[in-house]
């Protein structure tokens, strides 16, 4: 059931990433601060803006897995959660390289930009052995969700903490008055962003058809223990 | 700092780059890996049903 519409999905998500590398090396004009290096903005910044979405997201499915009882919300909110922490791994790892390429350094620890998304990525890897310490399945859905939720919530109260606390040494990109980008660079920031989610639906939708196929396998292997 | 040169700037760029691109791929092969053990899995299932 999940796989449904993933291959076209799959598709429009290759053309879309392509077209946005495509713009970011070819049409994005150079800052005229940073220079060259600034094109790692175009990958880490959808990243990460998608990397929050898919824990708010995941914090969703979790109050529809608590409101209806059913378990298939807690696989969706455990998939985009996964998907969001192999992401915020790359965000922290192209951080990195940027503050290196900008700074100097590998990492500032007195950047709020950087450290609150490394607290937020520390904070969901203990999502994991939450989780799997639970044998019992539904009380291992109950609570992974509720920490889905409280994480969740955390997420949008950090990033707010950290637009009041900046130092301004990140490019601010989408305020109330528009945004710093001028419209060329906009425009290729968008469609990377419009990429980097199509990848995370399409990725979701991947991993879901995979654990579904996994648990319909379960299923028959223990009808046949039993017809045998 | 000043805006590094091109020629430095660009392994910097190429690394991040990379990096997102190892990451998606190396993930797609872990499930595309997973598909594949289930899909043959289903089909010893279906050997054994038929036998």
């Amino acid at each position: 059931m999940y796989s449904k519409g993933l291959v076209p999905l799959a598709w429009a998500t290759a053309v879309t990433l392509t077209a946005a590398f495509a713009l970011v090396f070819f049409y994005a004009p150079l800052d005229a601060d940073q220079g060259f290096v600034q094109k790692i903005f175009y990958v880490h910044v959808p990243m990460a803006i998608v990397a929050l979405g898919g824990f708010v997201a995941g914090g969703v499915m979790a109050i529809k897995h608590l409101r209806s009882g059913d378990r298939s919300w807690d696989m969706r909110s455990y998939v985009a959660i996964h998907i969001s922490i192999i992401l915020g791994f790359g965000v922290l790892a192209t951080g990195a390289i940027w503050a290196k390429a900008s700074w100097g350094h590998w990492w500032v620890w007195d950047e709020p930009v950087l450290v609150s998304f490394l607290v937020v990525v520390l904070l969901y890897c203990v999502y994991y052995p939450l989780r799997f310490s639970i044998e019992d399945p539904d009380r291992q859905a109950r609570y992974s969700s509720v920490f889905a939720i409280a994480a969740g919530a955390f997420v949008p109260l950090n990033f707010i903490a950290v637009r009041l606390a900046e130092a301004y040494t990140h490019p601010r990109v989408l305020s109330q008055t528009g945004g710093d980008l001028p419209g060329d660079m906009r425009l290729t920031f968008l469609v990377a962003l419009l990429g980097m989610t199509l990848l995370f639906v399409t990725l979701w939708k991947l991993e879901l058809t995979a654990k579904n196929a996994s648990m319909q396998l379960k299923k028959l292997r223990n009808r046949a223990r039993v017809a045998a | 700092m000043p805006a590094l040169p091109l020629d430095e700037a660009g392994k910097y760029v190429a690394g991040a780059y990379v990096v997102f691109v190892a990451l998606i791929l190396v993930y797609v092969a872990i499930i595309g890996a997973k598909i594949a053990r289930i899909d043959r899995e289903i089909g010893e299932l279906a050997g054994e049903d038929d036998e």
